[in-house]
């Protein structure tokens, strides 16, 4: 076992003494998320926004007028029906439209409890994200207000606000961004590192060396793919803990399973990263080949930048064979929408099936000779 | 004799203390020789030894630090345009395109050293039927053998008639036949009366050389005669010179 | 003992013929050199004896295990240092030699002893990157790391290209003392002077053995008596030469030129006043003995 230890030792020199190509690796990701996070980070205020009110009493023309007060809002009055609204998102007048029901003062204070919805538009996530917290907090005073002025009532009262994302619903940028930087920064490591890790060494004659040693091919795989598969799950972790603690992202499902998944992903993506090696003898055509075959396919055919369902029916059908698409589906699941294992199982048998079939592919063609 | 004319003693590369300092290190220490017209120079030194420093500015492409010196009458400060117009250069390692043919290549370097269209069409006739490669006009450059390809890159680095040619390594690595016919070519040049100014790290091909120059850490240690210098070091051939040169001064450093 | 059999290799790429029927028999404890000049074949054989390559027919052993069938046993035997000094140029000295050991599944220390003669160069330079050594330090220490397993035979493939003359001196004695070791030594070079510093060497040309002998036999076989001729106007002298009547080779050697006659026997006052008449005075002419690049020309030609 000596020699294998040997063997990731020395990479990891190679990999800790390039330490431009460690800096983009882990600075890019990190520069990238916050770039993206900040630059889409507007302070909210004058917001337009609607009104749905079927009941126009003394306690919802209260609520509107409050929310009209406040500094970041700014009314634009009733509309009669939801398509109305509908209308009034699509051409502009109006970014977040709240939304009464039709007994909305009788039930609050016959029942004590009462729903409400809150509509914002949800083309920049950040901005609907402030508004909703920001009419919630307005409700709050109100109900708060309300009860005060009240006798005791009992404890189920209040106002359930459901709030809803026009445009948007599943918020896209920064939310759906981080899962396809997560994808990107993957099939970036992984594989172009990986591949170009090999190549070098075929470019330098010392894999002529390698070959010539008691090394087993599979020792000089695992040797290379090892300290890769470490760093990407490094970096993996710290775009999350970043995207949690700086961005408020979600991870609304299971942390581990969103790990393993990740994993599996980053298995596939270095399985690519020898085969691509194995196929080219330097690292030129192996940059090329990752950069062209690879992350372009991760960046436009992935559904990380472009949604799928609108692409022409024959990128959608090429759009199966990259990994990506199936890690986005897998992971925007886990961590946006909190949903379980049952739910993307196919998915990731897709993957695991890929995975497979490239690491085998890819064992086979690392050649024990020159040629 | 084929000299074109009888000048032959006039001096066309001429060096007076020229020196290169990089920050505090001196690449080429003041370093003074002089090449006549029509001689062969074996200009030699391990790698690191200023070597290329110095052809860098003797080729016009790095400006001196201190010293003088003229290359082909042009000053080495103020006319490096005209000095490399007026040299040839060839490398073993590159000189020819290999992607593209015996002629397209020849065009392009004629076109470099701006040579008329019918300059070049005459002269590319001239040179193939010379070297006996007219059957290889359209062939490609990474098709052909390397001695064929030598002599061609020869050729071609003396397509706009420069007055001294510069070769790097020239001869290394080829079979022993094709090295005599290259050295004869380089012969015939020279009588022609073109300067040739060979870098060799290769000591046997410095036996080739009508005046040799060593070069240990930016200075000329020795410069003379191939047989000279032999005999003065009391050696048999030029790799003990060369041997006995670097035993001498890695005392001192 | 025969160390090293290669019997009638043959390897092609494409339509190039690299190697021709190569059949030769190296000797355990042997310093054996394959002599050529680039695109001979030589490190086509090399990779095939090292089992990094196929040969497309022909068959070759090396202490007895078979370069294709027994690759794996084999890799373990043998020590090759590529053709370009194939090191980590990221990593110290110290590092290249220490991760070569453990592939091997061996140490340093263990084997010091027999690389210290070749080492002890390096020392000083223990922590520097490799990328950062000149040319003979370079050259050293992918020496010491085809060494560091004490391989039974070593592969050295045009181990002195590129370095300077005195590096190559050292090179050559560190090889007198590793083959005192019983080390058996398989190495080429483009530089025909190497190889009276072998025991016997196989000249090669374009994938073809043109002889395989010690050095002096191969310089005894030339046939006929070789005269060196000089005079200051070189270029003028090799054509008189040529163009003398009996004149059968005329190469340019270094200073002189070799010259060989037709006849069965030369005259060298006769070619000196020949020279004469043609207005040669300073012509010197005197016999040599052949060298192996005469051998190596006469061979090709």
């Amino acid at each position: 076992m000596g020699s294998f230890r040997g063997f990731i030792v020395k990479e990891f020199h190679h990999i800790f003494r390039d330490y431009r190509t460690l800096v983009i690796l882990f600075g890019m990701p990190v520069i990238q998320l916050i770039l993206f996070g900040y630059a889409i980070r507007n302070e909210v205020s004058d917001i337009q926004v609607g009104f749905l009110d079927p009941v126009r009493d003394e306690l919802t023309m209260d609520l509107k007028t409050r929310i009209d007060a406040s500094s970041y809002f700014i009314s634009k009055g009733d509309y009669d029906t939801l398509d109305d609204i509908e209308r009034a998102f699509q051409d502009g007048t109006i970014r977040e439209a709240v939304v009464f029901e039709p007994d909305f003062s009788h039930k609050l204070r016959h029942d004590g409890s009462a729903s409400l919805s809150v509509i914002a538009d949800g083309t920049n996530p950040n901005i609907a994200n402030t508004m909703n917290a920001y009419t919630l907090v307005i409700v709050r005073d109100f109900q708060r207000d309300l009860l005060a002025d009240d006798t005791p009532a009992p404890a189920e009262r209040g106002i359930v606000i459901d709030s809803r994302m026009r445009f948007n619903p599943e918020l896209k940028s920064i939310f759906l961004f981080v899962p396809g930087l997560i994808a990107l920064i993957l099939m970036l490591v992984s594989a172009l590192m990986t591949s170009i890790t090999i190549t070098r060494e075929k470019e330098l004659g010392t894999m002529e060396i390698l070959l010539v040693s008691p090394l087993k091919p599979i020792q000089i795989i695992v040797g290379k793919v090892l300290p890769y598969f470490l760093l990407s799950f490094i970096n993996v972790s710290t775009i999350l803990v970043l995207a949690r603690l700086v961005f408020h992202i979600p991870i609304r499902g299971s942390v581990l399973l969103l790990l393993a998944e990740c994993l599996l992903f980053i298995l596939c993506a270095l399985s690519l990263g020898i085969l691509i090696s194995a196929k080219s003898k330097t690292q030129q055509t192996a940059t090329m080949i990752s950069l062209s075959g690879l992350l372009l396919p991760t960046i436009i055919l992935s559904g990380f930048i472009f949604p799928i369902d609108s692409m022409p029916k024959i990128l959608q059908v090429i759009s199966h064979i990259v990994p990506a698409k199936w890690f986005l589906i897998i992971i925007r699941g886990i961590m946006l929408k909190g949903v379980g294992f049952e739910y993307f199982w196919k998915e990731t048998l897709i993957l695991a099936f890929m995975t497979a079939v490239l690491m085998t592919a890819s064992i086979r063609s690392f050649k024990i000779r020159l040629d | 004799m084929a000299a074109k004319d009888s000048s032959t003693e006039r001096v066309v590369i001429d060096v007076r203390d020229l020196t290169r300092r990089f920050g505090d290190f001196t690449a080429v220490d003041s370093i003074s020789f002089s090449v006549k017209r029509g001689e062969i120079l074996g200009f030699l030194g391990a790698n690191g030894a200023g070597k290329t420093t110095a052809i860098r500015m003797l080729t016009g492409l790095l400006e001196p630090s201190s010293g003088d010196a003229t290359v082909a009458g042009f000053d080495v400060y103020r006319q490096r345009e005209a000095i490399k117009k007026n040299i040839g250069y060839m490398s073993q390692k590159f000189s020819l395109y290999e992607d593209l043919t015996v002629f397209e290549n020849i065009r392009f370097y004629g076109g470099v050293y701006g040579l008329t269209r019918a300059t070049i069409k005459s002269k590319s006739d001239e040179l193939l039927e010379r070297l006996g490669l007219q059957h290889a006009r359209d062939h490609r450059i990474s098709g052909l053998p390397l001695g064929w390809r030598q002599k061609l890159a020869f050729s071609v680095a003396l397509l706009h008639e420069p007055e001294i040619v510069f070769l790097d390594e020239p001869t290394g690595g080829v079979d022993p036949v094709t090295r005599r016919q290259f050295w004869d070519l380089i012969y015939e040049t020279a009588a022609n009366g073109v300067t040739v100014f060979a870098t060799t790290h290769y000591m046997d091909e410095a036996e080739y050389c009508d005046r040799v120059s060593i070069m240990v850490d930016g200075r000329i240690e020795a410069y003379g005669t191939p047989n000279a210098l032999k005999n003065q070091f009391e050696v048999s051939s030029m790799d003990d010179v060369f041997i006995r040169l670097a035993r001498s001064t890695s005392q001192s450093s | 003992m025969n160390s090293v059999i290669m019997d009638n290799i043959a390897r092609s790429y494409g339509d190039v013929r690299a190697l021709d029927g190569i059949s030769v028999q190296i000797n355990g404890g042997e310093l054996f050199g394959f002599i050529g000049p680039d695109g001979a074949g030589k490190t086509t054989l090399f990779r095939i004896l090292t089992s990094l390559l196929l040969p497309d027919s022909g068959s070759a052993t090396v202490d007895g295990l078979d370069v294709v069938d027994d690759y794996r046993k084999l890799r373990r035997a043998i020590g090759y240092m590529p053709g370009r000094f194939s090191l980590y140029q990221d990593l110290t000295v110290e590092e290249n030699l220490q991760f070569f050991a453990s592939v091997f599944g061996t140490t340093v220390d263990a084997n010091y002893e027999l690389i210290r003669s070749v080492f002890q160069y390096l020392e000083p330079f223990r922590h520097r990157r490799a990328g950062q050594l000149s040319g003979g330090m370079k050259q050293k220490l992918a020496l010491s790391c085809a060494l560091i397993h004490r391989p039974s035979v070593l592969f050295l493939d045009e181990p002195t290209t590129g370095v300077d003359a005195v590096s190559r001196k050292e090179f050559w004695e560190m090889l007198e003392e590793l083959k005192a070791e019983g080390i058996t030594i398989v190495v080429s070079t483009p530089y025909m002077d190497e190889a009276s510093l072998c025991d016997r060497v196989a000249l090669i040309q374009d994938g073809r053995l043109l002889t395989v002998d010690t050095p002096t036999r191969i310089e005894k076989s030339f046939p006929k008596p070789i005269l060196s001729v000089r005079s200051a106007r070189k270029y003028e002298l090799i054509k008189a030469l040529r163009a003398y009547p009996f004149s059968s080779s005329v190469y340019a050697f270094g200073e002189s030129a070799h010259y060989t006659d037709s006849r069965s026997s030369v005259d060298a006052v006769e070619l000196q006043s020949y020279l004469r008449d043609q207005g040669f005075t300073d012509v010197t002419v005197a016999q040599v003995d052949p060298g192996i690049e005469d051998v190596f020309m006469a061979l090709m030609t």
